[in-house]
């Protein structure tokens, strides 16, 4: 069905909502590339104004792909919470922007199993950024492992002490460097140089040893495939969280090798080693937009749409933690730093209002428009949105993955400003152990030698 | 041991930057302007334009027959945003490239801008020094050194094609990282022509002087190059196992059930 809006003399149609949605995003170079954007920016005007008149209940009842073809549009319409679409179906997409902006907390909570994928991205494309700040902010998505993620006033930092070679030695020494800066408590997760189970194995055991020896109210995650992890699984290995990288189109996912069974699988068997003292939250997963159409798999869809299909897929999973890795697919997909900052905050919305522990690897790669102080701002902004975890990378340089991200220092930098805390299991350890005082500010002096009773051969 | 001691030589068991010490929450001055340093050589190193006379000079005076192509993004900007122009050759060189092309070859050799002229102004003729004398052992014919300015790996595919070659061997500027703005990838595919995918190439990444040696880079090309003329194979199904030609049998397998 087409959709028309009039501006003055001029009639703008749109050939179906795909269309509509595309051309009301905001301008970035993944749906240029896709030739699919608006063309002009009156035609952007003219899409949101028509996309605000959609109700919620149509765009449920025209899946942008058909339920026949793809498995994920079949998980997004049957797991729909029907009972909790009722207080929200008879609002439009303008009407859903007001309604948001109003909600409670509880509210949010309550209509979150009820917001698809597309409600959710098409109330974004007509919100301000501070109406994304806003509104996140209000959500609550609190989830459990080894402490307590996502509670209200808190940020959480993966510590991802990466390292080109997957040297233990080097590795173990960002880690310190990292929990001496107060960093760790969503995870501590390596991006492994090899994908081999030798490697894995040896990383796993390391990242075990240091969190029992020190007693860290932390989890650890090696990130490689999830049918590796799988394995390691079965061999018996210290698997804390399963991690995979997933999109929101089923031939994305089978381009990343994986299908919602291996998912499943892998989940059930995470679950069944039941590490986690204090709830059972054990996925981890990372989403980026332009992942599908960098797979030749995005059917006429724009890109911000397509990355909050990818949290209806992990919602199914109740992950512990989901990031989006939003300047890392590069340039060609978010240009400059204006783009990197919008499509942050739109996918920490749509993760957040769809009831999912959304956390943003801030970051941007050497051949984007973009340099730290674009990542100032937009760190800033997601931490005043109640982002749920952000990167801690050793001097904000990943030498492995040849990015750059947030530092430790940044972290600290973002607490003081805002007043962020830890996750509370995590800052009464720093407190235990005489890194940090009671208020979880760093205490001067002695770091180092507290935490090298980890690794007592380092320092030789 | 005092604790800055303590991080002077934990630091030095990684390239990371630990240890950088701090200014309240913030970093020290010597380290955001010597990560602003990083970054500004970073940046120059995807937007200075390759050289294409001095990269042309220093392979001809190898004994190697050169010629030039453009792809279809004419600049930096196009280039970044439009990958699909820089994995198509300019109407211009396609024409020229098909009237260079005479009886097919084993190998074609691609020197590529990608994102770093840099990386390419310092090892492309490195690299192609230390290939030749394999190459010359193995007894395999070669096209002409194609130099190709905004160039996507997947350029090879056509100029592959074009130049009638068994395998093309792409040299190309990887994306620089904060710490190596001078890195090459080797990426080689069996059978180019338009449309293989990434599935279908070998890479070896970090060839560069604090990374994979030109040396021991060549050694590796070599050893894939001859595995998929005797496969008749490039890409995922055929694993770098050159290591073990480097050092023996004796370290593989050694985790009990490893499939490696």
């Amino acid at each position: 069905m087409a959709y028309r809006h009039v501006v003055g003399p001029r009639t703008h149609v749109f050939a179906d909502l795909a269309t509509l949605m595309a051309k009301a995003t905001p301008i970035r170079s993944g749906d240029r590339l896709a030739g699919i954007a608006a063309e002009s920016a009156e035609e952007m005007m003219a899409a949101r104004w028509c996309l605000a008149d959609v109700a919620l209940s149509e765009i449920v009842a025209r899946p942008l792909i058909p339920y026949e073809d793809d498995d994920v549009t079949r998980l997004i319409l049957d797991t729909h919470d029907q009972a909790a679409f009722a207080e929200i179906a008879h609002l439009t997409v303008g009407d859903f922007r007001e309604f948001l902006l109003t909600a409670s907390s509880e509210t949010l909570a309550r209509i979150a199993p009820a917001v698809t994928p597309e409600i959710a991205a098409a109330v974004s494309k007509i919100m301000r950024n501070q109406d994304l700040i806003l509104v996140a902010r209000k959500c609550r998505v609190v989830t459990k492992f080894r402490n307590t993620i996502g509670l209200p006033g808190t940020l959480a930092v993966r510590l991802q002490p990466n390292h080109p070679t997957d040297e233990p030695k080097g590795i173990t020494a960002s880690i310190l460097d990292g929990l001496s800066y107060g960093c760790g408590d969503a995870v501590i997760g390596i991006n492994p140089a090899s994908d081999s189970i030798r490697t894995l194995s040896s990383l796993l055991g390391l990242l075990d040893d240091v969190i029992q020896r020190l007693a860290i109210p932390t989890q650890s995650c090696v990130l490689t495939h999830v049918t590796t992890t799988l394995d390691a699984m079965n061999r018996g290995l210290p698997v804390d969280l399963v991690f995979q990288s997933i999109a929101g189109t089923q031939q994305a996912n089978a381009s990343f090798g994986v299908t919602l069974a291996i998912l499943k699988e892998a989940h059930e068997a995470a679950l069944a080693l039941k590490r986690g003292p204090l709830g059972d939250n054990v996925m981890y997963f990372e989403t980026g937009q332009g992942s599908a159409l960098s797979a030749d798999a995005h059917h006429g869809i724009d890109q911000q749409t397509l990355e909050a299909r990818a949290y209806a897929v992990a919602r199914v999973y109740r992950p512990l933690l989901v990031n989006s890795v939003v300047g890392f697919i590069g340039p060609e997909y978010l240009y400059d730093g204006k783009e990197i900052i919008r499509a942050g905050l739109e996918d920490h919305f749509c993760g957040k209002l769809m009831g999912v522990p959304l956390g943003v690897d801030v970051c941007y790669t050497n051949h984007a428009e973009a340099d730290q102080d674009d990542m100032d701002t937009l760190l800033t902004l997601l931490g005043a949105a109640g982002c749920t975890y952000v990167m801690g990378v050793p001097g904000a340089d990943d030498v492995m993955l040849n990015y750059q991200s947030t530092s430790f220092h940044d972290a600290l930098y973002i607490r003081e400003v805002l007043g962020l805390k830890r996750a509370p299991e995590f800052a009464a350890w720093l407190h235990e152990i005489g890194l940090a005082d009671g208020e979880g500010a760093l205490l001067p002096g002695g770091a180092g030698t507290a935490l090298l009773t980890a690794a007592p051969d380092l320092a030789a | 041991m005092s604790e800055d001691d303590l991080w002077k030589r934990l630091a030095r068991l990684t390239p990371a930057r630990i240890g950088l010490g701090r200014a309240g929450s913030g970093l020290p001055t010597r380290e955001v302007l010597g990560f602003g340093l990083a970054h500004a050589r970073a940046r120059d190193a995807v937007h200075t334009p390759m050289d294409v006379e001095a990269i042309t000079e220093a392979v001809e005076a190898l004994g190697l027959f050169v010629t030039a192509v453009a792809s279809r993004a004419e600049d930096r900007a196009t280039y970044l945003r439009r990958p699909d122009y820089g994995r198509r050759l300019a109407p211009a060189s396609r024409d020229s490239l098909v009237e260079a092309a005479g009886e097919s070859v084993d190998l074609a050799l691609v020197v590529a801008d990608g994102l770093s002229a840099r990386a390419v102004h310092e090892g492309a003729a490195r690299m192609l020094a230390a290939l030749q004398p394999l190459a010359d052992k193995a007894g395999w014919s070669l096209g002409p050194v194609v130099v190709a300015s905004q160039a996507r790996v997947a350029l090879g595919d056509e100029i592959g094609m074009l130049l009638k070659a068994k395998a093309v061997a792409v040299l190309i500027g990887e994306r620089p990282g904060l710490s190596s703005p001078d890195s090459l990838g080797l990426y080689l595919t069996f059978e180019p022509k338009p449309g293989r995918s990434d599935a279908e190439r070998n890479c070896i990444s970090n060839v560069r002087p604090a990374g994979l040696s030109h040396d021991l880079a060549a050694f590796k090309l070599h050893w894939l190059i001859a595995q998929t003329f005797s496969r008749g194979l490039s890409g995922v199904a055929l694993k770098d196992e050159s290591d073990a030609a480097l050092e023996g049998p004796a370290e593989r397998d050694a985790l009990p059930g490893s499939s490696a």
